[in-house]
């Protein structure tokens, strides 16, 4: 036990090298770690090696990454660590390099055996996932869990998780710089009127039913606000509202702007006429109704820049000739 | 008879056409019927109107052919079933429904006809195909089956439908599975009038079906020897209740989602006002139902205005205590 140092006790602290030996991963209760106990025992004595010689910054590295959340993995390849990734989730999509790795699930859906026979030293995930987190704590794979609110959560998780996996560089440059081009963005609208924006991420086809929009909570709120939009669902603290064309005609948006993601969809422009039944909406009126796609949009990751920039263009198309 | 019947459908329809003229009016957003119908302001430029006219009228329209839709297709099922607990899904029909919806949802089949999306399109022909079933298994049933064996024979139709649709939305990704989710728990605000119209086809075709049916459900009700006994054509009846019923869930489940309880709550309700003679149910059902939706959407746009609650939530919310009142109340 002696070879163990001192070190305070965290979700995804790395394996335990002494309650490992003493509890025996093949204890068949543990159905799990004892399905894959016999390549893993190898870890254990890694470790202890690892200790013996004196590596004892291992815990602050992580070279045999697992994440399985879209903006995470952005994150992880934004700083520099993409060549630790061993696998992603299933809707990864970005950087095109992750096209490379093998898929271990999603965020309801996480292949657990596939995570294990991986043997990540660190798996990246949702903070809601905690049955996937009560397993791995089982097996003794550290984790590092994340939630996203706003646009503040994404710098400070790109530093954090940058710290956890030993590329604090690349991390707090990375974090800088979207801050300093969010800024400029902001900088750039301060002066001009903000139209009051009505946010949309989801409605039928061809018709104004199960609008989903965005309220006064959330990333997407934030880009707005920082591109110089006045969200009119800003005073709804929830991060997404049902929206009833009644509430449309109430609080009469100047602009709205549809997200579309995921695949590609050529139709979206044409289906942008069904708003033509609201026509005392200013937005219907002064035909400022838009259409932008890109997963940017729906990835709280580094591509915020991205969107943010998007957004200021679309709002104040003067400011960007 | 004559005199109950008039005094019922008097009452009733009183009911119906109060809640009908005093629900447009009611809402989150203030407006003042005199700019309503404000003729020297062009209609582009009046929000009152377009808040009447494009938000609440059709929503209230909507409301009343769902809520008459289920609630006749539900007492249907309960004579036809001979079942008190039969309602819309006994057979498969609303998980039909919900069915073609969620296939229409999480493989994008994105496309709109007439003004109607694609969603409730797929949905009413899932309750087709639902129907289908339905249909085959009730001609089983002249070889021999009982109405037990259809009961227990639509429990496992829908059952199959709703793990088919469970399993399609797992293959789907979160937004489509959120989007599934958002469409099952039913909202009315349809936002112009094509849905209604669309729905408006088959709900007549099922309401002529229904309107030769309340004598001959007497009978059936009572047991299919009696009924035959007394010269019904049981068979011919059946088919026609089924097809009527199934048509009339597709299409309120179609325009509106699965508002469910509706089709349980609102025939009991009736039934415990004006006894079991369906010259009575059927009728007051029909208007009962229209203005119970009606309220209960009423009160899910306005009690946490600006956000709304989802219908069923409301129907289930106030229904359920007030049926549990009658109930006990009619019992001491």
């Amino acid at each position: 036990m002696a070879l163990v140092p001192s070190r305070p006790l965290e979700w995804g602290s790395a394996p335990h090298p002494g309650s490992v030996a003493r509890g025996g991963p093949c204890a068949p209760r543990r159905s799990l770690a004892g399905a894959l106990c016999a390549p893993s025992l190898a870890l254990p004595a890694m470790v202890v090696a690892m200790f013996v010689l004196g590596v004892v910054h291992v815990r602050a590295q992580a070279s045999r990454i697992i994440s399985i959340i879209p903006a995470t993995t952005e994150m992880l390849f934004a700083m520099g660590a993409g060549d630790r990734l061993l696998a992603a989730g299933s809707y990864d999509r970005y950087p095109p390099e992750v096209e490379r790795l093998p898929r271990v699930g999603a965020l309801i859906d996480p292949n657990i055996e596939r995570i294990l026979a991986l043997r990540p030293d660190l798996v990246v995930m949702y903070d809601t996932q905690t049955e996937l987190k009560r397993q791995l704590e089982r097996a003794r794979i550290p984790i590092y869990s994340y939630t996203h609110r706003g646009l503040a959560d994404i710098t400070e998780t790109i530093r954090s998780l940058g710290a956890r996996v030993g590329v604090q560089a690349g991390a707090n440059a990375l974090a800088t710089r979207i801050e300093r081009q969010l800024a400029d963005v902001r900088a750039r609208v301060a002066k001009s009127p903000r139209p009051k924006t009505l946010l949309v991420f989801g409605r039928d086809r061809g018709s104004l039913r199960n609008i989903d929009a965005s309220g006064g909570l959330g990333f997407l709120h934030d880009m707005l606000v920082t591109a110089g939009g006045a969200d009119v669902l800003g005073d709804i603290r929830r991060q997404s509202v049902a929206m009833t064309t009644e509430m449309l005609l109430a609080r009469a948006p100047e602009v709205i702007i549809e997200l579309k993601y995921g695949r590609s969809d050529t139709a979206a422009e044409a289906d942008l006429h069904v708003w033509d039944a609201l026509p005392s909406v200013p937005a219907v009126r002064n035909k400022r109704v838009y259409v932008l796609q890109g997963e940017e949009f729906v990835v709280p990751g580094p591509r915020v820049v991205l969107a943010t920039e998007r957004f200021a263009r679309t709002l104040h198309p003067d400011l960007f000739k | 008879m004559r005199r109950r019947f008039v005094v019922t459908v008097t009452a009733f329809g009183a009911l119906t056409v109060l809640t009908c003229l005093v629900a447009p009016l009611v809402g989150s957003t203030p407006i003042r019927l005199s700019q309503v119908f404000n003729r020297t302001l062009s209609f582009a430029d009046n929000v009152d109107a377009q808040v009447f006219f494009i938000s609440r009228l059709p929503r209230v329209v909507a409301a009343a052919i769902v809520g008459s839709g289920l609630s006749l297709s539900g007492v249907v099922f309960q004579a036809l079933l001979r079942n008190p607990l039969a309602s819309s899904d006994t057979l498969g029909v609303a998980a039909g429904a919900t069915l073609g919806a969620i296939l229409a949802i999480t493989f994008h089949l994105d496309i709109a006809i007439a003004g109607v999306s694609v969603v409730p399109l797929a949905s009413f022909a899932g309750s087709l195909g639902a129907l289908a079933i339905v249909y085959g298994l009730s001609m089983a049933r002249r070889r021999g089956t009982s109405s037990t064996m259809l009961l227990l024979a639509g429990i496992a139709v829908a059952a199959l439908l709703a793990a088919v649709g469970r399993f399609v939305q797992y293959l789907g990704d979160l937004t489509e599975t959120f989007r599934t989710m958002q469409w099952l728990m039913g909202s009315l605000d349809v936002g112009s009038y094509a849905p209604i119209v669309a729905a408006l086809v088959p709900m007549t075709i099922a309401f002529t079906g229904f309107a030769t049916l309340p004598r001959v459900l007497d009978l059936i009700s009572m047991g299919e020897e009696a009924a035959e006994a007394r010269g019904v054509n049981v068979e011919r009846t059946e088919r026609i209740a089924l097809v009527s019923a199934s048509m009339a869930t597709g299409a309120a489940v179609s325009l509106g989602g699965p508002v469910l309880f509706v089709g349980i709550i609102v025939p009991h309700l009736v039934r415990l006002i004006v006894g079991a003679d369906h010259r009575l149910v059927l009728p007051a059902s029909a208007l009962f139902g229209a203005s119970f939706l009606i309220v209960c959407d009423l009160i899910a746009r306005t009690a946490f205005a600006p956000v709304e609650l989802p219908v069923g939530i409301i129907t289930a919310m106030i229904g359920g205590p007030f049926f549990l009142w009658l109930l006990f109340r009619r019992v001491h």
